[in-house]
């Protein structure tokens, strides 16, 4: 096996990975959350994922955590800590275990592993809930402790952490269970590490997941109101919003199905709030036609996507980026759209701001396609929540003159009104119309009305020169090409460390309009390329070959719900090496 | 200066039809409110579904949303939350509601939603020149069902009284006076507003001396605010008699409100 800590320079990187596995319902989440920030605190950069099936109670969990004092991209498939909440978790990650990695395991369920022959380190993790009367969704507080006393953290400072992390969900209890977890440790005598805690870290930044922070990129643009229908992996922007919302007057709603959201989403719009509405791919399945309605009324509106496996239901709490081209084709009939498609947390902030600028700009619909491993993973960041702003486009309605809604216009862009303003008529309707707003069949309106839609992407292709159409990271003077898109830039990033050749990186944010200009640019010449992606079908190398006639022969493709993690891809990639 | 509220469209409604009576009872309620001071033109905003009924917007020279098919009501509704000073109505078919979408208008009763829903029922498919819809009779003869309809068809008011729509109505389109008034009623009403108005579509289902025959006008011996007696009017059996007037109002918290 490559080893992950060392790059192609011979960098030590020393990035550890831990995992925390339990039946649902166990609290895995929360304690990959806490031990994320617990790591942020300390002055680590983390990258964590998170693995759960679809029910409420058993089956298997686990959140996994990458740590460094570097960024992390992305979180290590191969394990320096294990904590098995049940006895499942250590047979699902025995043979992810690097030489001399720590395994906690609840001391109840060892008979159950001792044929694993594992060397492990037994914790009463459920004993010592029992005597603090803590709830035992809580007991992984305890591994928090006992994970503290190895790394030779002192108690007082993991206390003090402890009380910052578990401040939201009443840190008391939590703190007690730290202590014991920790007092457990030094009874048994456990070797501690030399505490290594990284002193000088500058800005401690905040744990936080994409949809987070596509809601916050969305706010930052002015969002006034969302409206969703609960569907993984798009819920919890959904419920992020809907807390905030009584304290900030945001309006969030969640009505009958998705067909209504994005209807009730473009009447807000109608009558001039700036809304965007979220979903899962299948969700977006139901607004097809409402979102051909959003192309054709010219009302502004920004949609998150973020796909699951699918097809249909498919693997609902699982990732996957097959809907690329789907997105790319929504809707019926042809109208211009932004499509873009963040790869990292803080993308995922600012690509949702330019979505909702963008979607009032050219009264267009702008999704922000995201997938179940960027929309729940979390990442330790600092987001810069000030580099983005409202951007209202072109709101003046001319003086004395009489209002009409789709103004024929040389940049395709109609004055905006709303509804409320005296004098002023405003008229939006699914039918092909004249500027009035009214229905019309007759050659020459239909065709100039479209064009004057269309034109409107030649204000976006201006636009280029401004946004992060494609981003390049790497060896940007190598002839060995990885092209990819969406959240499996992590694992790409983190790839790069263990290829075989210096390799130039190429992603791709702006599917739609396609920056055709500057993707030839990064492709041509190259010697190899090869593209990244998790689906079936290499979508976005159809869409390259489409947009630049370059063919891409070398693909990864991952199609079994789970994200791609650094040292398997690499792998794969280097065989194209 | 009276007030313009026709557009340059031509009408395109057959020659006869009832569409154009409930256009012109609209029009005078908006003059009327407006003339009054009650409203003002340019915070009313006229919602619009597909099918014949839906080409009224074209008609009206004032803000207004034509939908999709069967889904103008989550977008009234919208419209209504994003600002709530603007008197919304939704002009509406019973395939419009009632057969695509029929969960959107139910919702919306359900939640109390501040708007009007005016539902042009012909109890046919007319723009598609002739089909059942949710609302027609069983053993109506269509183009996709030739043998007849095999359904039982859905009776609005009773449906809306279900899903607790704060004002139902039901009127006759030829009364366009009676019609003004009661859709006056219902954008006054704060709340759901449900108004059926019998719509009998000339051409493909000519029920026009049907209803002539059956149509009466509840008087106020019904007790509007009595939730059981509104269930008797709206159970009653329409071969019969086909009781019009406002059937039920009440009076709860709105949806905009408690959003």
């Amino acid at each position: 096996m490559t080893d992950s800590n060392t790059n192609s320079t011979g960098t030590h990187l020393a990035i550890k990975t831990i995992a925390i596995g339990g039946a649902a319902g166990d609290g895995v989440r929360e304690a990959g959350i806490n031990f994320s920030e617990l790591f942020t605190e300390l002055g680590y950069k983390t990258f964590s994922s998170f693995d759960y099936p679809s029910l409420i109670r058993g089956g298997h969990n686990y959140a996994r955590i990458s740590y460094s004092v570097n960024t992390v991209y992305a979180d290590y498939r191969e394990l320096d800590v294990l904590i098995a909440v049940n006895a499942e978790s250590v047979r699902v990650h025995q043979h992810s275990l690097r030489a001399g990695a720590r395994v906690f395991v609840e001391e109840a369920y060892l008979p159950e592993i001792a044929d694993l022959g594992i060397a492990v380190i037994p914790l009463p993790m459920k004993k010592i809930a029992e005597e603090l009367k803590a709830p035992q969704v809580a007991r992984t507080s305890s591994a928090f402790g006992a994970y503290g006393y190895t790394l030779g953290i002192p108690l007082n400072q993991l206390k003090a952490l402890a009380d910052k992390v578990y401040a939201n969900v009443g840190s008391e209890m939590n703190v007690a269970l730290v202590e014991k977890g920790y007092a457990h440790m030094k009874k048994m005598q456990y070797p501690q590490d030399e505490c290594a805690i990284p002193t000088e870290h500058g800005i401690v930044g905040e744990v936080t997941d994409g949809n987070k922070a596509i809601a916050k990129g969305f706010l930052a643009a002015g969002l006034e109101a969302y409206v969703g229908y609960p569907m993984t992996p798009s819920t919890s922007t959904l419920q992020f919003l809907a807390k905030m919302s009584k304290k900030t007057g945001l309006k969030v709603v969640h009505p009958e199905d998705e067909i209504a959201v994005l209807n009730m989403a473009l009447g807000m719009s109608y009558a001039g709030k700036r809304v965007a509405v979220g979903t899962a791919n299948g969700g977006f399945a139901l607004m097809q036609e409402t979102f051909s309605l959003a192309g054709v009324s010219e009302i502004p509106i920004a949609i998150l996507v973020s796909m699951r496996m699918g097809p249909a239901t498919g693997v609902a709490t699982h990732t996957s980026q097959g809907d690329l081209q789907f997105i790319l084709h929504a809707g019926h009939g042809e109208f211009p759209r932004l499509v873009i498609a963040p790869g990292d947390v803080e993308e995922c902030f600012e690509c949702a701001a330019d979505a909702l600028n963008l979607a009032w700009k050219y009264q267009i619909p702008a999704v922000v396609l995201s997938d179940k491993h960027l929309s729940e993973s979390y990442k330790s960041v600092t987001l810069d929540t000030k580099s983005k702003g409202p951007d209202y486009g072109k709101r003046a309605v001319p003086v004395g003159t009489h209002y009409v809604r789709y103004k024929i216009t040389e940049d395709g862009v109609s004055p905006l009104a709303f509804p409320g303003k005296a004098n002023v008529v405003v008229k939006v309707t699914s039918y092909e119309h004249n500027e009035e707003g009214e229905a019309v069949e007759s050659a020459e309106e239909v065709q100039a009305m479209q064009d004057k839609r269309f034109r409107k992407l030649n204000g976006l292709y201006q636009d280029f020169a401004w946004f992060p159409t494609v981003k390049t990271y790497g060896d940007e003077w190598s002839d060995v090409v990885i092209v990819f898109w969406g959240s499996t830039k992590g694992a790409v990033l983190e790839a790069h460390k263990q290829l075989k050749t210096p390799a130039k990186l190429v992603q791709i944010l702006w599917m739609e309009p396609f920056d055709a200009d500057r993707v030839k640019a990064e492709l041509n010449g190259a010697r190899v390329i090869v593209d990244v992606e998790a689906n079936h079908t290499a979508q976005l190398a159809a869409l390259i070959r489409e947009k630049t006639s370059i063919e891409i022969h070398n693909k990864v493709l991952k199609y079994d719900a789970q994200p791609f993690t650094p040292t398997d891809l690499a792998n794969e990639i280097n065989k194209f090496l | 200066m009276a007030l313009d509220l026709t557009t340059d469209i031509k009408i395109t409604w057959c020659p006869g039809c009832p569409n154009s009576q409930i256009l012109v009872a609209f029009r005078q309620a908006v003059e009327e409110f407006v003339s009054a001071g009650t409203m003002e033109l340019h915070n009313i905003v006229a919602g619009a579904g597909v099918g014949c009924h839906g080409k009224i917007s074209d008609y009206l020279e004032v803000n207004s949303f034509n939908s999709l098919h069967g889904r103008m009501v989550p977008s009234l509704t919208g419209i209504k939350l994003a600002n709530p000073k603007l008197n919304v109505v939704g002009f509406s078919g019973d395939g419009d509601s009632f057969s695509e979408g029929f969960n959107h208008i139910t919702h919306a009763a359900r939640s109390n939603s501040d708007i009007s829903i005016f539902l042009h029922n012909n109890q046919v498919f007319a723009l598609t020149t002739g089909q059942a819809t949710a609302t027609s009779p069983k053993g109506f003869k269509g183009g996709t069902m030739p043998e007849g309809s095999i359904n039982e068809p859905i009776n609005p008011a009773l449906i809306m009284l279900t899903m607790g729509a704060t004002f139902i109505a039901r009127t006759f389109a030829s009364d366009i006076k009676k019609t003004k008034e009661i859709m006056k009623e219902a954008m006054l009403h704060k709340g759901f507003a449900f108004v059926e108005i019998i719509q009998p579509c000339i051409t493909f289902f000519d029920t026009r001396e049907y209803y002539k025959e059956r149509v009466y006008w509840l008087d106020d011996k019904h007790k509007k605010s009595n939730l059981d007696s509104a269930f008797k009017v709206a159970r009653m059996n329409t071969a019969d008699k086909v009781p019009c007037g406002i059937i039920y109002q009440t009076s709860k918290p709105t949806f905009e409100e408690l959003v």
